[in-house]
């Protein structure tokens, strides 16, 4: 079984698996680390989502031979320390969480949108495609403009 | 149990029990009750609901307050040393709110802060007997009662005297009232919740499993046995024994690997030949010319009045909650350790003892707040397969459906018909009209009821004969469901609502406000039609028809915070819905953008709330919201197709819930004050006001009645084949 390295929330891991086992798996079967969700298995729910180099990545469909070398962020290590990202904050300000089920890969999601835009629109956080069946929408869109507001 | 009551053919009106009853009088001639053909001043105003509706007296919420209140001295609460109070919720919390609603009522209680409450969920504890159920949106009404109770307990326990309480005048709360953010909001936005499937329980094998190719279908054969076993990271491959007690344990083929991942890939390799289930042959048009056909024939409306009716269809829905049906099970020869999301943990426990053999008091049961639920987890079918796994390979099973089965082997929301018909009178130019009968009439297939009050005394009546699709008992708590459930919040005069189950093998749940949303949907979209017969403004005419003070209230305050009848473009319309449920009362008016009849869209909700004692305002918008994005999802975007005996949604991009472009960006939720009205439901209860609102503006906008769920079209899909999971995409 080939061996495979790469960083996770900032500290190297090397993992023994076969080539196609998806990273959600690898995090949460091999490595402990529960924050990301499976809800669908093929690409729809997004509740798995994590990032890979500063790219928000669908875990559940990424095989952990691609993300050798590389740096995945996950939803555990996005504060530093006891200091929230300001996305988390804006989260925790408006209360956006219901069940919170979904709301990692609602996190990393609009983290990585961030990273690619200042000041995202209404049709970019429109495009945003993770399921949230307890519908925390509303409060996620105004908890991105916050957070775009609040960020450095 | 039929509460219901049906006009006859004298100008009384009297009690009819039995659905045999009615449809012997709506086959009897032609009833006229003399004089009401003909208008008179005396008649225009809105008649009196006749018989008064039973709800309004025994609402499914006050039983469970019933069933709850003999053991309430069983529930946990203690005062450490530390002035700190621990809860042991028997509830779930399923992101509804209710831990830190009830912390607060707590708090307020105890004169302490919040940070004072620290809330745990109650592993499954038999002694609180029909005291353990989460569901009927009624979880905070089930305690207020006895919150004083429980803290002079856990202060006489400490040694400590009894408390001042909370003040008597709603204006003094310290905690009630205020905004707080969810108790565990900290840990779910750091990944730190963990959920069933992230429980650290040493030596627990990743397990995944194949369902038939029909809803309960059978595994005949799996053919590729030893290949399967051999692959790799597979530790073992079971075929889930038929069997149950209460409820059957579900057809699958289950595979253990050493990740969820392996365990995937192995079950999509298993050559499995499946057998039929008893739904062979059935699909959507057959089930609902079924229901339909089950319906008795409504009574004519009598001569010289006017018809204003419909017929409705809805297809069977599912919950879908985000985190899937899961249960860790531990069975070891004399014991068992569950972990999983119940919505009735007691029975489960009792169930899984009788299915392994063991005394009750040999299993425990821990419940883990879940990812949503909506229903779905009043039956407990993950724990019945994992515990057989776990006995059938001596191992710690770890068990997650994957979604498509999730979703085709969910319990759903029954298919339902609807036949509704109101008798006007007309308007004359000396009196406006009103309404003299309202009939609706559901054939639904059978809501499996058989979790009863969570226990196993009002479980197993309902689950005998063990092998009938409908017992006696399972249709008495579907009909006292119906009937403490359905309010009519109008003034119609005589009023008959009832229910025709039609026994079918689908697995069913009170899926979300059960029976309530799509009746009072239908009943919505029917008074809009009465106020447009009688040439009557729809909030206008509501005003003068709703029954109750607190119904109009609200109603008038949605107008003017939405600006009823402003000017809307060509292809917009608003809509008004009101409805009442688990004693709140709620109005909604929305703004559809309906240019595109088969794609419409909600630009805006204005919804008022009135739960009497509002607990947590916070709370009480998030669950508005849900049910805002209920309402877009079921009347608009979503349901479910059954053909040939099996569901052909597998994921929620055929299953299309409501995503955040659906979400309207203009919403407004407006919390009535507190008056000093008894504390109402919330869960549950918004859905039906914004369901009926959107339906109405649909009609508004497009001149189409809105007659067949969901109005949208729905996307084309190419379904996975009956019984084998979706390939994944590759990225």
């Amino acid at each position: 079984m080939p061996t495979y390295n790469f960083q996770v929330n900032g500290e190297p891991v090397s993992v023994d698996a076969p080539a196609d086992l998806a990273l959600l798996w690898v995090l949460r079967d091999k490595l402990g680390i529960t924050g990301p969700k499976y809800g669908c298995g093929v690409n729809v729910c997004k509740a798995c989502t994590c990032l890979v180099n500063n790219k928000a990545v669908q875990t559940c469909v990424t095989p952990v031979s691609s993300v050798a070398g590389k740096r995945v962020v996950t939803i555990e290590g996005l504060a530093d320390g006891d200091t929230l990202h300001p996305v988390q904050q804006a989260w925790l300000d408006l209360d956006v969480p219901q069940c919170g089920f979904c709301q990692p890969g609602q996190i990393m999601n609009a983290v990585a949108l961030l990273k690619t835009k200042r000041n995202p629109s209404d049709a970019d956080i429109d495009a945003i495609e993770n399921i949230c069946r307890c519908a925390t929408y509303g409060r996620i869109r105004q908890a991105i403009k916050n957070a775009a507001a609040a960020m450095p | 149990m039929n509460r219901r009551t049906f006009l006859t053919g004298t100008a009384t009106s009297v009690a009819i029990g039995r659905r045999r009853l009615l449809r012997a009088a709506a086959s009897a001639p032609v009833i006229t009750a003399a004089g009401l053909a003909t208008p008179s001043t005396a008649e225009a105003a809105p008649l009196p609901l006749t018989p008064p509706d039973s709800v309004d007296y025994e609402d499914v919420g006050d039983s469970i307050i019933q069933a709850s209140a003999p053991t309430i001295a069983n529930v946990r609460l203690k005062l450490g040393p530390d002035g700190v109070y621990t809860f042991e919720m028997p509830r779930l919390e399923q992101g509804t709110g209710i831990a830190t609603a009830l912390a607060m009522m707590i708090a307020e209680e105890a004169g302490v802060t919040l940070d004072k409450v620290k809330v745990h969920s109650a592993d499954a504890q038999p002694n609180l007997e029909a005291g353990q159920i989460t569901g009927g949106s009624c979880t905070l009404r089930a305690f207020d009662p006895y919150i004083k109770e429980m803290v002079l307990r856990a202060r006489a326990a400490a040694g400590l005297p009894p408390q001042a309480g909370a003040p008597a005048d709603p204006a003094q709360y310290q905690v009630i009232g205020k905004r707080y953010r969810k108790l565990d909001a900290r840990d779910i936005v750091t990944g730190k919740k963990r959920f069933t499937m992230d429980q650290d329980v040493p030596g627990a094998v990743p397990t995944m499993c194949r369902m038939p190719s029909q809803i309960r279908g059978t595994v005949v054969s799996v053919n590729n046995l030893d290949a399967v076993r051999k692959m790799p990271g597979v530790l073992d491959v079971v075929v889930v024994p038929a069997g149950g007690f209460v409820v059957k344990i579900p057809p699958a083929v289950a595979v253990m690997a050493e990740t969820f991942g392996q365990a995937y890939d192995a079950c999509r390799a298993l050559d499995i030949t499946w057998g039929d289930g008893n739904m062979r042959g059935q699909s959507d048009a057959t089930i609902q010319a079924q229901l339909k056909a089950a319906i008795a024939p409504l009574v004519d409306s009598p001569p010289g009045t006017m018809t204003v009716e419909g017929e409705f269809e809805w297809p069977a829905a599912t919950a879908c909650p985000l985190e899937v049906e899961c249960a860790i099970a531990d069975v070891r020869p004399g014991s068992a350790e569950i972990w999983a999301g119940l919505q009735s943990p007691i029975i489960t426990l009792q169930s899984t003892a009788a299915e392994l053999g063991l005394p009750e008091s040999s299993v425990t049961v821990h419940c883990i707040p879940s990812g949503g639920s909506f229903g779905r987890r009043l039956f407990w079918d993950p724990v019945q397969v994992a515990a057989q796994v776990s006995r059938l390979t001596g191992r710690i099973c770890k068990l997650m459906y994957h979604r498509s089965d999730d979703i085709r082997h969910t319990r759903l929301r029954p298919p339902q018909y609807h036949k509704v018909r109101a008798a006007l009178n007309p308007p004359t130019p000396l009196t406006p009209g009103n309404v003299l009968s309202y009939q609706q009439h559901i054939g639904i297939v059978r809501l499996d009821a058989r979790h009863g009050f969570g226990n196993k005394g009002s479980a197993v009546p309902a689950g005998t004969p063990p092998d009938a699709i409908q017992t006696p008992v399972n249709q008495e708590y579907e009909e006292a469901f119906f009937d403490t459930m359905v309010s009519s919040p109008y003034n119609f005069g005589a009023n008959d609502k009832a229910i025709y189950p039609v026994a079918l093998e689908m697995n069913t749940v009170s899926y979300r406000s059960v029976h309530i949303m799509p009746a009072r949907t239908c009943e919505e979209i029917i008074v809009d039609e009465i106020a447009a017969a009688l040439h009557r403004d729809p909030v206008d005419f509501r005003l003068e028809f709703l029954r109750l003070p607190r119904a109009k209230a609200v109603l008038q305050r949605v107008a003017g915070a939405a600006q009823w009848g402003k000017a809307m473009a060509p292809g917009f319309a608003q809509g008004v819905g009101v409805h009442m449920e688990s004693r709140s009362f709620s109005a909604a008016i929305v703004e559809l953008d309906a240019r595109d009849p088969l794609n419409c869209k909600v630009t805006r909700v204005t919804l008022v709330i009135d739960v009497g004692k509002p607990v947590n305002p916070s709370g009480i918008e998030q669950q508005c919201h849900g049910g805002i994005a209920e309402a877009i999802s079921l009347v608009l975007k979503t349901g479910l197709t059954i053909r040939d005996g099996g569901v052909l949604e597998g994921s929620y991009n055929q299953y299309t819930f409501a995503r955040m472009v659906d979400f309207p960006k203009a919403v407004e939720i407006i919390i009535m004050p507190n008056l000093g009205d008894p504390i109402a439901g919330m869960g549950e209860v918004a859905m039906s006001a914004p369901a009926g609102a959107i339906a109405n503006a649909y009609a508004r906008a497009t001149r189409i009645k809105p007659r067949k769920f969901p109005l949208n079209a729905r996307p084309a899909f190419t379904p996975t084949p009956p019984g084998q999971l979706p390939v994944p995409p590759t990225v």
